[in-house]
C-alpha cells in the first residue's frame, strides 16, 4: 500500500449560502485549495455528500462537482454514509491512491441544507435511520438520541448543568474559528432555556443546519513531496458500524462502530489513543460527543462527562478536542463535515488553522459518523 | 404517492404482530426481524412473535415531527424492553409526557402510524400504551 498525504487543504465558512448551490460552494472551496501547493494534476474526484438526492433531487453529484472545477473528463462518484459521508468520501480516496490506481484525488465534501423548512431538513436527515422500523413510525433523528441522552444522564448520573458544559465550550472555540457558522458565545443558562427539540435534548444540545464545502487535495508520496512544503499523511484509517435501527443494539450506551474504527485507525497508525495530539469528534449533539470520547478510549464509558466537568480535552489538552468548535458551533453541514474535520486536524498539524491552535501538534485524528454512530470513520494524519 | 402496498405487506408480521426473529445458532431474538443474527452472525434464523408486555427504559417527548406527522405531535418514543428481554424502539400512546417514567409497564397496541397523503395507503403498526390506565 502507498503512502498518502494531503498537500492542500480548502474550506468554505459554513453558513446559510442562500446565494450559491453545490456548484459554487465546490468551486469556492477548491480555489482556495489550490492555492495550497504549487501544482497539481488531479486524476479523480471523490465526493461526500448525504442530501442531494432527497432534497434536490439530484444524483449523478460527482459530474457536477468535476464542472464546478473544471475538470469534465475526469472520473469521479459520490460516497454517501448519512453524516459520515465525508469521512467515508476520504477513507475511499484515500483508498484510490494507496491502491496505485492514481497519483492525484481530489475529495471534496458538499452540503445544502438552508434551503428547506426545518421539519422538511428533519424529514431527509431522518433517512439515516431505519426507513421502515423508525421513520415510518415518525421517529426523528433528534429523538432517537434523546433517547440516548436519557438512558446516559440517568445511568451514569450525570445532570442536565453537567450536559450544558459541552455546547459552551464548543461556542467558545467557534467563536474564534472565522469558518465556523456559530461564532456567538452561550452561557449554560442559554443551553438550559433553549427550546425543547426532543427531550431532553434542546436547541442548543443540537448542531445548526447550514451549507458548506470542504476540500482536500490528496497525493502519493512522489509527488506530495514535490509540489507541498507541508505535506499531511493519512497515517491510519478505520471504518465500523452498528445495527441500522436502535432497538437491535445490545446496549445503545455503547458506541461499538467507533470503537471499531478507532481500533483499526490506530493499529495502522501504530499508536496509541494518548499519543493523539489534537482531535475533531462528531458531536451533532451534546450526547454524540460523549459517546464519540468514549468510542475513541479518550474516557471509559460513562466517565466522559466528567472529564469534560473537570476541564479535559481542552486546548493544550492531550488530546485538545474540537478546536474548530465542532459540529456544535463550527457547524454540520451534514455530508460535508467529516472533510471539514480532516482539513481542519491538518491545519493544526501546519500550524495554520486560523481560530485556537495547538503548538506543535504532529498526531491528529478526525472521527466521522453517520446515522446514531451507525456509520463510522476515524481518520489519523501525522506530520 | 411514495408508499406502496407491497412495501406494507412485507413488512405486516412484525408490524401487526410485533414478530421478531431467533437465530437458529445462538437463539438471541431480535427486533426489527433480520435474515442473520446480529450478534453471532449466524445466517440462519426464524420468525417468532414476541411477548406484548414490557417496561419503559428511555423515552423522549419529540416536539420537532417530520414532515407528515404534525397531527401526532409532540410524539413520545419510548425505548422498551419487553418481558423476554428484546427491546423496541416505538411510539408511547394514550398518556401525557410528563406522566411517562422509567420502569412504566407498557403493553403493545396497533394503531395507525402513517398516512400517505389524502388518496393514499393507511400504515399500520404496533405503539404502545400503559398497562394501568387512570
Amino acid at each position: 500500500m502507498k503512502r498518502v498525504y494531503i498537500v492542500g487543504v480548502g474550506l468554505v465558512k459554513i453558513d446559510r449560502h442562500y446565494d450559491k448551490g453545490y456548484m459554487q460552494l465546490i468551486h469556492d472551496a477548491a480555489k482556495k485549495a489550490f492555492n495550497d501547493i504549487k501544482y497539481y494534476n488531479p486524476e479523480a474526484v471523490v465526493v461526500g455528500n448525504m442530501l442531494s438526492s432527497s432534497l434536490y433531487n439530484q444524483d449523478s453529484l460527482a459530474a457536477l462537482a468535476i464542472d464546478a472545477i473544471g475538470l469534465r473528463g475526469l472520473g469521479g462518484l459520490k460516497v454517501e454514509a448519512a453524516c459520515g459521508s465525508g469521512g467515508h468520501a476520504v477513507a475511499v480516496g484515500f483508498s484510490l491512491v494507496a491502491s496505485g490506481l492514481y497519483e492525484q484525488v481530489i475529495v471534496i465534501g458538499v452540503e445544502k441544507m438552508s434551503d428547506y423548512p426545518t421539519s422538511t431538513v428533519t424529514s431527509a436527515l431522518a433517512q439515516a435511520a431505519d426507513a421502515e422500523y423508525e421513520h415510518i413510525y415518525g421517529i426523528s433523528f433528534p429523538a432517537l438520541n434523546a433517547l440516548a441522552m436519557r438512558l446516559y444522564m440517568h445511568r451514569y448520573e450525570a445532570k442536565r448543568e453537567d450536559m450544558a458544559l459541552w455546547p459552551v465550550r464548543m461556542h467558545e472555540y467557534g467563536s474564534k474559528n472565522p469558518y465556523a457558522q456559530l461564532r456567538n458565545r452561550i452561557t449554560i443558562e442559554d443551553v438550559l432555556t433553549s427550546p425543547i427539540i426532543s427531550d431532553p435534548i434542546r436547541l442548543m444540545d443540537s448542531a445548526p443546519i447550514g451549507d458548506g464545502a470542504a476540500v482536500l487535495l490528496l497525493a502519493s508520496e512522489d509527488i506530495a513531496k514535490k509540489i507541498s512544503d507541508t505535506p499531511i499523511e493519512i497515517a491510519g484509517i478505520g471504518l465500523g458500524s452498528d445495527g441500522i435501527d436502535l432497538s437491535s443494539r445490545e446496549d445503545i450506551l455503547n458506541p461499538i462502530s467507533v470503537r471499531k474504527a478507532a481500533e483499526k485507525a490506530f493499529r495502522m497508525a501504530k499508536i496509541e489513543p494518548n499519543n493523539v495530539d489534537v482531535v475533531e469528534i462528531h458531536d451533532a449533539f451534546t450526547i454524540t460527543a460523549l459517546l464519540s470520547i468514549e468510542g475513541l478510549g479518550f474516557a471509559k464509558l460513562g466517565e466522559s462527562w466528567r472529564y469534560i466537568k473537570d476541564g479535559r480535552f481542552e486546548a493544550g489538552d492531550k488530546p485538545s478536542i474540537n478546536l474548530s468548535g465542532g459540529l456544535k458551533a463550527r457547524g454540520h453541514p451534514v455530508g460535508a463535515t467529516g472533510v471539514y474535520q480532516v482539513a481542519e486536524v491538518s491545519m493544526q498539524l501546519r500550524g495554520d488553522f486560523p481560530g485556537v491552535r495547538v503548538n506543535n501538534a504532529e498526531k491528529g485524528l478526525a472521527m466521522n459518523t453517520g446515522g446514531v454512530a451507525t456509520l463510522t470513520s476515524v481518520i489519523i494524519v501525522k506530520r | 404517492m411514495k408508499i406502496s402496498p407491497a412495501r406494507i405487506w412485507r413488512e405486516k408480521g412484525s408490524r401487526y404482530k410485533l414478530e421478531g426473529s431467533k437465530c437458529k445458532k445462538c437463539g438471541r431474538i431480535s427486533y426489527p426481524p433480520k435474515p442473520s443474527c446480529p450478534y453471532c452472525s449466524c445466517r440462519e434464523t426464524e420468525v417468532v412473535e414476541l411477548p406484548k408486555r414490557g417496561k419503559v427504559i428511555s423515552w423522549t417527548i419529540e416536539y420537532t415531527v417530520l414532515e407528515g406527522y404534525r397531527e401526532y405531535a409532540p410524539i413520545i418514543i419510548g425505548l422498551i424492553e419487553l418481558e423476554n428481554g428484546v427491546k423496541v424502539v416505538a411510539p408511547i400512546v394514550d398518556v401525557n409526557g410528563n406522566e411517562v417514567y422509567e420502569g412504566m409497564e407498557v403493553e403493545a397496541v396497533l394503531r395507525k402510524i402513517y398516512e400517505d397523503g389524502n388518496e393514499g395507503i393507511i400504515v399500520y403498526g404496533v405503539k404502545f400504551t400503559p398497562c394501568n390506565k387512570h
